[in-house]
C-alpha cells in the first residue's frame, strides 16, 4: 500500500463515522444542489448547454497549440510577460525570480488552485516572504494552516464558531457569531495587505485565446483590488484553462456560475490582458502570466481520458458525489479532491501512488451527469483502475478472480461450490464479525445474506422435466 | 417470445425468488422462458477491479451462451449494464467484438423489458403497503432506467409509492463495499434514513445488489423496513 492510500484509508474510516462532519457538509450540500437546480432551470436547455460548451473545449484542448500560440502573443502584444513552466517547480523559480527582481516582500494573492498544486505558499514562506490569501475562504484556511477543504469552498467544513475561533486568536479580534462582523475583520486586515503588497498574485477561471485575456471569477471583489493596487500582477494558469473564442465567455461564464454556487453569474467578472497601457491612470505598471504543465500534456497525450482536460473547476462533481461527502476534502490528500481530483491525480502525480483514488468509487456516476463539460468522471475511474493493475495487478486478487472463473464456467464444479458453501454457512456464525471472519469488511457494519435452501438454478433444474 | 433469463450469480445464490418471480411474471404474460446453466456471471467484479483478462474469461462464456437469444432479461440494472454496455467495451479489439455488439442490442433490463419492449405497464399485481423506489446507479445512469419501474409500481393494486428526495447511491458499489467498508457503510446509512424518512415499510428496488447492501444494514440497525425486488412485487397477486 502506498503511503497515500494509507492514509486515505485512515482518515476516511474517521470521517466517514464522524456523523459531526457528515451532518455539517450533507447540510450545506443540500443547500447548493436547491439553489443549483433553480439556477440550472433558467437555462432554456441545458443539455444543449453541456453539449456545446463540451464542444468548445474539444476544440480547445485538441487544438491547445494553436490557441495557446495565439494567446502568447496577443498578451504580448500589450506588454504582458509570459513564462512557461514545464514544472511546478519551474513555476516557483520564475515566482521567486519576479520578486527577486522586484525586490518584493509582500504578496497579496487571489484564490488560485494552481499554486495550491505548485505548493507556492510554502515556498514563498521558506524563502521569507509574505503572502496573504486574500479570498475570505482561503484566508481561513491560511490562518488554521490548513489546505483548502473544496475547490470552490475552501473553508465549507468550518461553523462560524470555529472561524471566530481562529479569528480571535491569529488577529486578536473579539469573538463573533456574526457572519457580517467575521467578514469586518478579514477586510479590515486584508484592505491594508493589498495597499501594502509589492505583488498581486492571482489564478485564471479562462484564457480567451482570441483576445488574450485572462478571465478571473470571484464575489467578493478580492481579485479586483489585488490584481489593480499593487505595482506588479503575476497570474498563474494551466495551460487547458483556454477558451478560443472571446463569446465563449457568454456560455462559460454563467455556466461556471451555476455549477459552482448556483448563482446565475458570480458577483465580478474581470479580464485582464496586459500591465497598464499609455494613457491609462491605474493598474499594475508589469503583468506576467506563468503558463504551467506540470504533466497536464501526460493527460493530453491519452486520447481516452483527455476529456478530463475540459474541466473548469467548478467543483459541481465533488458536490454531488457521495463519497466526498462522507469523506471530505482532506482525506483526498490532493489538490484536486472528488471524482475530478480521483482523475487526474493519477496523472498528475503518479498512478500507483494515487490509484486507490479511482477504487474509493462505488461507480455510481452521479458526477458524469452533473460534468457541466461532460467529462467521462465514473468511465475514467474504471479506466485508471485497468491501467493500475495492468501496470501491477496485485497477486491475490488476479489469483482470485482467476479462480472464480474457473469455478463459475464449469457448471458442475459451481454446483458443488454452491453445496460446498451451504454445508460451511453454519461455521461462519462463529467466527462472525471477529478477525477470523473472512467477510469482516462486510459484516462488521452489515448482515451478510445467507446461501439459499435452494438456488435458483437447483430450482430451475428441478423444473425441467427429466430427459 | 422465448425469452432468456439472465440471473445473476449472487440473486441465483442468495435471492432465489427474484429470478422465481420474474419467470412467473413473464409466464403470466405468456412467453416460454430459459435458463441456460452455463451462465454463471457477468464477470463485473473482475472488471470493475480492472483485470479484463480475467473478466473476460467469465464474461466470454456467458456472451457464447447468450449470444443466439432472441430476447435477453436481466433482474439487475448494474449486470444489465455490464452486459449491454460495457461488454462492448470489453471485447472490443477481441474475436468477440462483434457479439458482444449484436448481444448489447438484445439485452433488456427487467422493468425496461416490460414496459419499452413488451409494451406492458399492469401485469395484474396486488401489494398492499407503502414503498419507496431506489434507483440503482447502473440502471439509472447506465441504462437510463427511471420511470419503467415506477410506471409498473404505480399499476400495482393497493400500493402507495413515496418518492425519497435525491437520487444517491446506496454504497454498494461491488468490491467497493468490501474495499472501503466505513464510507460505503456511511453512504448506505445515509440511503436507509432517506428510505426511512419517506414512511415507506418497504425499499423497492429493480437491482438486488443495492438491495442486499441496504437489507444488510437495516438488519444491522434492528429497522423494521424491509427490501424487495421489483418482480417479487410484480408476481404477487
Amino acid at each position: 500500500m502506498s503511503a497515500p492510500s494509507g492514509q486515505f484509508k485512515t482518515q476516511a474510516r474517521q470521517l466517514s463515522a464522524d456523523l459531526r462532519h457528515r451532518s455539517i457538509i450533507q447540510t450545506a450540500l443540500g443547500k447548493y444542489e436547491a439553489v443549483r437546480d433553480k439556477t440550472r432551470d433558467a437555462f432554456q436547455d441545458w443539455q444543449a448547454a453541456r453539449q456545446a460548451a463540451a464542444q468548445i473545449k474539444w476544440d480547445a484542448v485538441n487544438h491547445l497549440d494553436q490557441y495557446l500560440l495565439q494567446f502568447v502573443s496577443n498578451l504580448e502584444t500589450r506588454g504582458t510577460k509570459v513564462h512557461w513552466a514545464s514544472t511546478g517547480d519551474q513555476a516557483k523559480e520564475i515566482i521567486l525570480r519576479i520578486i527577486a527582481d522586484k525586490k518584493a516582500k509582500c504578496i497579496v494573492k487571489s484564490k488560485a488552485m494552481t499554486s495550491e498544486e505548485v505548493h507556492l505558499n510554502e515556498a514563498l514562506a521558506h524563502a521569507g516572504f509574505e503572502v496573504v490569501e486574500s479570498d475570505l475562504g482561503e484566508f481561513i484556511v491560511q490562518l488554521r494552516r490548513e489546505a483548502p477543504y473544496h475547490i470552490v469552498f475552501p473553508a465549507m467544513h468550518l461553523t462560524r464558531g470555529e472561524i471566530s475561533d481562529v479569528f480571535a486568536r491569529e488577529l486578536g479580534s473579539a469573538p463573533t457569531d456574526n457572519p457580517e462582523e467575521l467578514t469586518m475583520i478579514a477586510r479590515r486586515v486584508l484592505r491594508h495587505k493589498y495597499i501594502e503588497a509589492d505583488i498581486g498574485f492571482t489564478g485564471a477561471n479562462f484564457a480567451v485565446a482570441e483576445t488574450g485575456m485572462i478571465s478571473i471569477t470571484e464575489n467578493e471583489g478580492n481579485a479586483r483590488l489585488t490584481a489593480a493596487l499593487p505595482p506588479t500582477m503575476v497570474t498563474l494558469l494551466g495551460i487547458e484553462k483556454i477558451l478560443p473564442r472571446f463569446e465563449d465567455l457568454a456560455l462559460f461564464l454563467p455556466m461556471l456560475a451555476t455549477m459552482g454556487t448556483g448563482q446565475p453569474l458570480t458577483c465580478y467578472n474581470s479580464f485582464y490582458s496586459g500591465p497598464r497601457q499609455p494613457g491609462e491612470s491605474d493598474g499594475p505598471t508589469e503583468y506576467h502570466v506563468i503558463l504551467l504543465d506540470n504533466r497536464r500534456t501526460v493527460l493530453l497525450a491519452d486520447p481516452e481520458q483527455r476529456d478530463a482536460l475540459h474541466c473548469i473547476r467548478c467543483g459541481a462533481c465533488l458536490n454531488v458525489c457521495p463519497i466526498f461527502k462522507n469523506v471530505g476534502g482532506h482525506t483526498y490528500g490532493t489538490t484536486y479532491s472528488g471524482p475530478i481530483g480521483s482523475v487526474l491525480t493519477p496523472h498528475l502525480r503518479g498512478l500507483q501512488d494515487w490509484k486507490h483514488l479511482s477504487y474509493a468509487s462505488s461507480l455510481c456516476g452521479a458526477c458524469t451527469q452533473t460534468c457541466p463539460v461532460k467529462i467521462d468522471l465514473h468511465h475514467h475511474l474504471l479506466q485508471n483502475r485497468r491501467n493500475a493493475s495492468r501496470q501491477k495487478p496485485s497477486f491475490g486478487e488476479r489469483l482470485a478472480y482467476r479462480f472464480f472463473a474457473f469455478v463459475v464456467n464449469r457448471p458442475a464444479v459451481y454446483r458443488l461450490a454452491k453445496q460446498l458453501g451451504r454445508c460451511l454457512q453454519p461455521l461462519h456464525t462463529l467466527v462472525k464479525g471477529g478477525p477470523l471472519d473472512p467477510a469482516r469488511a462486510w459484516t462488521r457494519t452489515r448482515e451478510l445474506p445467507r446461501i439459499a435452501p435452494k438456488t435458483f438454478k437447483e430450482y430451475w433444474r428441478e423444473r425441467q422435466p427429466r430427459v | 417470445m422465448k425469452i432468456t433469463l439472465f440471473v445473476p450469480c449472487f440473486v441465483d445464490l442468495m435471492f432465489p425468488n427474484v429470478g422465481i418471480s420474474m419467470v412467473k411474471v413473464l409466464e403470466r404474460l405468456g412467453h416460454q422462458v430459459d435458463c441456460p446453466e452455463a451462465v454463471a456471471c457477468c464477470g463485473q467484479p473482475a472488471y470493475n477491479s480492472g483485470y479484463w483478462e480475467e473478466a473476460r474469461v467469465v464474461a466470454g462464456q456467458t456472451l457464447k451462451t447468450l449470444e443466439a437469444s432472441e430476447a435477453v432479461v436481466i433482474g439487475s440494472g448494474s449486470c444489465g449494464a455490464m452486459l449491454k454496455v460495457f461488454y462492448p467495451e470489453l471485447f472490443a479489439g477481441t474475436p468477440l467484438a462483434d457479439s458482444a455488439r449484436r448481444l448489447s442490442g438484445k439485452c433488456f433490463e427487467f422493468s425496461d423489458f416490460l414496459v419499452n419492449r413488451l409494451g406492458v405497464t399492469d401485469v395484474g399485481a396486488r401489494f398492499p403497503a407503502k414503498v419507496t423506489f431506489h434507483d440503482g446507479c447502473h440502471g439509472l445512469r447506465e441504462l437510463g432506467t427511471h420511470d419503467q419501474p415506477r410506471r409498473l409500481l404505480t399499476q400495482v393494486r393497493e400500493l402507495a409509492l413515496l418518492e425519497m428526495p435525491d437520487k444517491t447511491c446506496c454504497g454498494f458499489g461491488g468490491t467497493f463495499a468490501a474495499k472501503f467498508p466505513m464510507i460505503s457503510t456511511a453512504m448506505g446509512e445515509v440511503r436507509c434514513a432517506a428510505a426511512a424518512g419517506t414512511g415507506a415499510e418497504y425499499i423497492v428496488s429493480n437491482d438486488s445488489s443495492c438491495l442486499m447492501h441496504l437489507q444488510g444494514l437495516l438488519d444491522r440497525q434492528g429497522s423494521k423496513m424491509k427490501t424487495i425486488h421489483l418482480a417479487e412485487i410484480l408476481a404477487q397477486s
